[in-house]
């Protein structure tokens, strides 16, 4: 399997969804007086609508290029586009609402704010973008029954368990109706039957939504279900494949 | 309830002990404040009823004679006074703020004491009064804060030669035991003790006052004293009074030369037979906050109808109040500095730990879409909070242990009094000065957190999501 430079849609068809767009994207950190390179000039489109999987090693540079596509750093050099958006024509305030409108991000250790309800998790985002009480409310309880949480609305996360607690992260993500999704090892801190459950849901709330996942994670789980899955090693991207059809 | 407040609130329910700890110092702050501030409020408030029942708000003097007059008070007499009190008293606009406006007369002289077995004299400086517009100007009490005992005046109108000295000239002139007076030890003195600048005139007092005087008999068992001064034309003049009692001042040298007597004596013994003047004319207001609007308007009616008069007001007079507010004042503002500082660094330190702790939520908000700018206001409002929650907490304590100590019947002797006062802490009637505190504590928390609150705000999305 030889390393390649660009991973990019051959169809115009494709190009046309693309959703991800980044073109020869490095990121270095500074670690004491060595320069790091995270990430090597990488190319690739991810399409939209699609549950796409980054797999690599620790230390690949996945959660990296996540950190990239999530709008949440910024490269050292090259070029993000998302959602059609570059990147680094925002200020900080206008990539925040990028964000806020756009992107959804799940995370490995659930990170709720602990000091709200499932409820009020969930409910967050869909304050952030301004949306009327009576519209919040509504999106809110249907998003917490989507993913089987109706029951737990007022509960706090310390009264969840881990599964329930990224059953609300995931409802968090989706609430606004982002374009793209973001998890990184969504599945690390669960059980595999929890964890099971996890990716079902995703799987079903996706073909409902028709939203971009976007996925890091060493999950093998995981990896069955993607739709397309791109390796990274050392920081360079070494394979595309689909996945197969569903 | 905003989300923003929700969160602070929870967040600080959440770290309960550490903003008990930080709220406490806030509310302590307040109580050190509002407690001093209740107590200082009522020593001025304390000081200007004292003044202002002596000497009123205002008084109007010949030009000059407040600053140079005092070493002879005869030669700056206001004539035709009683004129002028006339006009003060029916101008429609500050004639209705006044409640007593009455004459006065100052003068300096030898006061002596030939009648019995101590012979002795001392300068004095004496102050001529009606007794019944004193005695109206003594019930001025604005703000409840009065002594409350007064002892009685002992001078009426129609006792045209009855007055009081300081206890301290009452000692010197011997008159402690036929006054009675309590506290008025009074050592063994040479048979003819002469003291002060008077000494000289000792024998002239005593050989004018048996040629030119009445009977000492007519005042009964009241001791009787000669008073000598220099008339307006420079003539010596000499009256006899009769001592109705001994008046502490409060301080000494005051109370070594203190005599108050009727103001016909005074006036009689100043300008003999000629056109009797009255080198001021007091005025004592209804309110305190007129005087300012009552001084300006005297001085539009003197300019008007050029008196050559001058208007001051007690502050003035008693350098010794505003010493005592700027004393007083001074040491509020250092314990509010101390309080802020305290509240400062305990805040900071406080909602240090917070962002710390939170770190990985900041990243995780951040990343759902918050700008710096809501970080920032996330965690100003947390401080800000414990802030306004510690000073509301404060001002009730205060509130409460004013009441407690207001209650308690407590005295003590203020820095120039001779009586006790009760000691009180002003504190519910200074809702402005409450405010101020709880503004001033509530700001200053709310700045604190900002130091933090910016370091929140700065950290970038990834290194906060990394954060353990």
């Amino acid at each position: 399997m030889a390393a390649r430079e660009s991973f990019e849609p051959s169809s115009p068809a494709a190009a046309a969804a693309v959703v991800v767009r980044l073109r020869q994207v490095a990121k270095t950190y500074r670690s004491g007086a060595v320069d790091v390179a995270a990430l090597k000039s990488i190319s690739l489109d991810i399409a939209a609508h699609r549950f796409s999987v980054l797999i690599g090693a620790s230390g690949s540079g996945k959660t990296t290029l996540l950190n990239l596509i999530g709008c949440i750093d910024i490269p050292s050099a090259g070029s993000v586009q998302v959602c059609g958006q570059d990147i680094a024509a925002l200020d900080d305030d206008a990539v925040s609402d990028f964000r806020a409108r756009n992107i959804g991000f799940i995370f490995q250790n659930f990170s709720l704010v602990p000091v709200l309800s499932a409820y009020e998790n969930v409910e967050y985002p869909l304050l952030l973008v301004g949306m009327a009480e009576a519209d919040r409310r509504q999106r809110t309880l249907a998003m917490l029954e989507a993913v089987g949480l109706s029951g737990q609305a007022r509960q706090r996360p310390n009264e969840l368990s881990g599964g329930q607690r990224q059953r609300v992260a995931i409802a968090r993500a989706l609430v606004k109706g982002p374009q793209i999704v973001l998890a990184d090892e969504p599945t690390a801190n669960l059980d595999s039957a929890t964890g099971a459950s996890i990716i079902e849901l995703m799987r079903k709330v996706q073909a409902q939504s028709r939203t971009t996942f976007i996925f890091a994670t060493h999950d093998p789980q995981l990896m069955s279900h993607a739709d397309e899955t791109f390796s990274i090693r050392d920081g360079e991207l070494i394979e595309r494949r689909a996945g197969e059809p569903r | 309830m905003t989300p923003l407040l929700k969160i602070a609130y929870r967040n600080m329910r959440r770290n309960l002990r550490r903003s008990l700890m930080t709220g406490s110092a806030v509310a302590a702050g307040a109580m050190a404040m509002l407690l001093f501030g209740g107590f200082a409020s009522y020593i001025f408030a304390g000081l200007e009823t004292n003044s202002v029942e002596r000497i009123g708000h205002l008084t109007v003097f010949r030009q000059g004679y407040f600053l140079i007059g005092a070493g002879n008070p005869a030669a700056y007499g206001i004539d035709r006074y009683r004129e002028v009190m006339q006009m003060i008293s029916t101008d429609p606009v500050v004639g209705p703020m006044i409640g007593v406006v009455t004459p006065t007369q100052s003068l300096v002289g030898i006061a002596g004491n030939f009648s019995g077995e101590v012979e002795a004299s001392k300068t004095f400086l004496g102050t001529g009064l009606i007794p019944s517009d004193r005695e109206r100007m003594r019930r001025w009490d604005e703000y409840g804060a009065s002594a409350g005992y007064k002892p009685d005046l002992r001078m009426t109108d129609s006792e045209a030669s009855r007055g009081l000295i300081g206890i301290g000239l009452a000692r010197v002139l011997g008159l402690c035991v036929p006054l009675g007076l309590t506290g008025c030890s009074q050592p063994a003195a040479p048979k003819t003790a002469v003291t002060g600048s008077g000494g000289a005139a000792a024998d002239e007092i005593a050989a004018l006052a048996l040629h030119d005087l009445p009977d000492p008999g007519a005042a009964g068992r009241m001791p009787q004293i000669d008073l000598l001064a220099a008339t307006a034309n420079g003539a010596p003049n000499v009256v006899r009074m009769t001592v109705a009692g001994g008046e502490a001042q409060g301080v000494k040298e005051l109370d070594d030369n203190y005599i108050a007597m009727p103001l016909g004596l005074a006036q009689q013994l100043v300008y003999g037979r000629g056109e009797h003047k009255a080198t001021g004319i007091v005025i004592q207001l209804r309110r305190s906050e007129d005087m300012q609007k009552a001084r300006a308007r005297l001085l539009q009616l003197f300019a008007r109808d050029n008196l050559d008069l001058d208007v001051r007001d007690f502050a003035e007079q008693t350098p010794f109040y505003g010493q005592v507010v700027r004393m007083f004042s001074s040491i509020f503002l250092f314990i509010a500095l101390v309080m802020g500082v305290i509240v400062l660094f305990a805040v900071i330190n406080t909602m240090t730990m917070n962002v710390m702790e939170r770190t990985n939520e900041i990243g995780t908000i951040r990343a759902m879409g918050v700008r710096r700018a809501g970080i920032r206001a996330q965690f100003t409002i947390e401080g800000a909070l414990i802030g306004a929650i510690g000073a509301t907490v404060g001002a009730a304590l205060a509130l409460g242990i004013a009441v407690l100590v207001n209650q308690a019947g407590l005295t003590w002797i203020p820095p120039g009094n001779a009586t006790e006062v009760p000691l009180r802490l002003d504190v519910a009637g200074r809702p402005l000065l409450v405010l101020a505190a709880w503004l001033g504590l509530a700001a200053v928390a709310t700045m604190a957190a900002l130091l933090p609150a910016n370091r929140a705000a700065r950290l970038p999305v990834v290194d906060a999501l990394r954060h353990v």
